[in-house]
């Protein structure tokens, strides 16, 4: 029983760090229908920033707290500042063409942002385990986990709903819903689309950096941690359907307890299992299992 | 631009080839094998992207070639490179076949998904299992080629001449697909493939076909390359080598056959000088090219030397 309850616990901690990710995917791709391989850049670049800022801090000697609002900084100003940048900067450039092509070009960021990164950080990997270490354990049964992993969950549900409530109950989100449905009509009937992408891409870029900022203390942050990143968190959205926010949240709780039941019953299928069910849900629901439905156009 | 040409120029610079092959510098020769074995699997991708689809996973048939090859000498003991080679096809064919009635249904972004996720299944099978060396992957030595012995040093010439007579047999063979009826279906599906079915044509039984051609490419290549390599590991399977393919497709654009040749034959060399001069910048240059192909040269850079042709 213990057992279970440890494999479900960690399945659910691994979902919330999935999460993060995959909210970020989603809501990009709904709103500018562009699958961004660059998340998974972001996400690296959240981790670096909060990881040296953090290590900064505690070696002159502050007081640790205060590290959790600094790796919060971390990322956000990680989004902030490169959210703007891509899509005012690179993206905006591209609208128009193809999903595919704007996959590549994603891709090209990705492939750019890589490097900038070790070209900033070394190749060392920065190691910041205090906050991690910092609120101590508790325990399940007899095994003990670190009060961490409360603190992830606890971020990727109030990111969760902090996103759900944005979209569906402020103005500013039901007029991004009115773009995902149509941006022509949308534009036409005076809504700011390109504020409306701005706005989507920054958030987006916020919540991957917000990811990898709080994986920082538990990691060694090192260079290629956002190659990994990127295809897991694509499985998930896949999964749960591009564009759909509860189904990034399935996704996400799916291949978090799959990944940990295998991990704990049968390692050696781990990685497999995972793209396996994104096979398999495409297989059964083409979409995901929770798109919209769409107008064949002709 | 007539199909004389394009034979014509494609049986040209396969017989340069060949003829280079006892007097090339073996650096050389190493790296056009390689250029050639991925320019055979960009030739797969574009067939696939002539129809529109981009498959973020022609890693999948890449790793599967250079395993069933791997595999037949470590396991079954046999050691002719041709044997080798004509197994990477078969493994690589059979296997597109059975995913390809899956995938030739899917389009866009989820064909791209699809085809990625089956390439990370390889993936993760490989990394696991400790028989075939989990990460570090195995070695392979052919001893003979068709049944003549390999002396020492001289297999990889072999190789290098077997991959340009593989990529003049598959280059002339694409060409006249691409330039049959049903290859220009191909770009018709692009365009609109509910006109292509309405017109009364077949769109799955042509994509179907392009995507078990490509894979059987992708095996080709595989194959090829890990003789040239003389090594296979599970980095073959994985989505950056998939991504990488993709972007060769980019850099010569799908206007020719001719064209992954040329773009694999730039990609090599250009990797080749920044790794030894510019280790650290290799994927930002990468993608700094990209960014600029599909800005400035979205047809990829076949298309200087068609614009070339076209101005004479």
């Amino acid at each position: 029983m213990t057992d279970l309850a440890a494999v479900l616990f960690d399945g659910v901690v691994y979902s919330s760090w999935l999460f993060m990710m995959a909210a970020g995917l989603t809501l990009i791709y709904g709103v500018m229908k562009i699958l961004n391989i660059a998340h998974g850049s972001l996400y690296a670049l959240g981790a670096y920033a909060a990881a040296s800022l953090v290590g900064a801090w505690l070696a002159g000697g502050h007081p640790p707290i205060a590290s959790y609002a600094l790796l919060a900084a971390a990322a956000l100003a990680v989004g902030l500042v490169m959210g703007p940048l891509l899509e005012r900067g690179l993206l905006r450039l591209m609208y128009g063409k193809d999903e595919v092509v704007l996959l590549l070009v994603t891709y090209a960021v990705f492939l750019i942002l890589e490097d900038v990164i070790k070209l900033v950080w070394g190749v060392e990997s920065l190691v910041v385990s205090e906050p991690y270490a910092l609120p101590g354990n508790f325990s399940i049964g007899t095994l003990a986990y670190p009060v961490y992993n409360l603190i992830l969950i606890g971020a990727a549900v109030a990111i969760g709903l902090a996103v759900a409530w944005g979209l569906y109950r402020t103005r500013a989100g039901k007029l991004l819903l009115a773009v995902i449905h149509d941006r022509e009509i949308s534009a036409a009937m005076g809504i700011n689309v390109d504020r409306m992408y701005l706005l989507t891409f920054t958030i987006g870029a916020t919540l991957a950096a917000v990811g990898g900022a709080l994986t920082a203390p538990t990691i060694a942050v090192s260079p290629g941690i956002g190659v990994e990143v990127i295809v897991l968190s694509f499985a998930v959205v896949v999964i749960g359907g591009l564009g759909s926010l509860g189904g990034a949240a399935l996704g996400a709780l799916m291949v978090g307890v799959v990944r940990s039941v295998m991990v704990r019953y049968w390692p050696e299928a781990e990685l497999f299992t995972i793209y396996l069910v994104m096979a398999l849900v495409l297989i059964a629901r083409p979409k995901g299992l929770f798109a919209a439905p769409e107008a064949r156009k002709i | 631009m007539s199909r004389d040409r394009t034979t014509v120029a494609l049986a040209v610079v396969c017989a340069c080839l060949l003829a280079a092959a006892p007097v090339a510098p073996q650096w050389l020769v190493f790296l056009l094998t390689l250029a050639l074995a991925k320019g055979l699997v960009v030739l797969g991708l574009v067939l696939l992207m002539r129809t529109g689809l981009v498959s973020f996973g022609q890693g999948l048939y890449f790793g599967l070639g250079a395993y069933a090859a791997a595999l037949l000498g470590a396991r079954a003991g046999i050691l002719d490179g041709l044997v080798m080679i004509v197994a990477g096809i078969a493994t690589a064919a059979a296997v597109a076949a059975a995913l390809g009635l899956l995938l030739a249904r899917y389009r866009d972004i989820f064909f791209a998904m699809l085809s990625l996720a089956f390439s990370m299944i390889l993936y993760g099978l490989l990394v696991k299992s400790s028989a075939l060396g989990s990460t570090d992957g195995f070695n392979l030595h052919a001893k003979s080629f068709a049944g003549f012995a390999l002396a020492d040093g001289v297999g990889r010439r072999v190789f290098y001449a077997a991959a340009v007579i593989a990529v003049f047999a598959a280059g002339l063979a694409v060409h006249r697909y691409l330039a049959s009826h049903y290859g220009r279906l191909a770009t018709a599906i692009r365009d609109n493939e509910l006109r292509v079915e309405y017109l009364g044509a077949s769109v799955f039984r042509i994509v179907y076909a392009n995507y078990v051609a490509a894979g059987a490419l992708g095996g080709l290549g595989g194959a090829l390359a890990a003789l040239a390599v003389g090594h296979v590991d599970p980095e073959t399977a994985y989505w950056t080598t998939s991504g990488e393919f993709v972007f060769i497709a980019v850099l010569g654009g799908t206007g020719n056959v001719l064209a992954p040749f040329l773009a694999a034959g730039v990609f090599e060399a250009v990797r080749t000088l920044a790794s030894q001069y510019a280790p650290n910048v290799w994927q930002m240059t990468l993608g700094i090219v990209m960014l600029l192909l599909i800005l400035f040269l979205p047809a990829g850079l076949w298309s200087l030397v068609a614009k070339k042709r076209a101005g004479t």
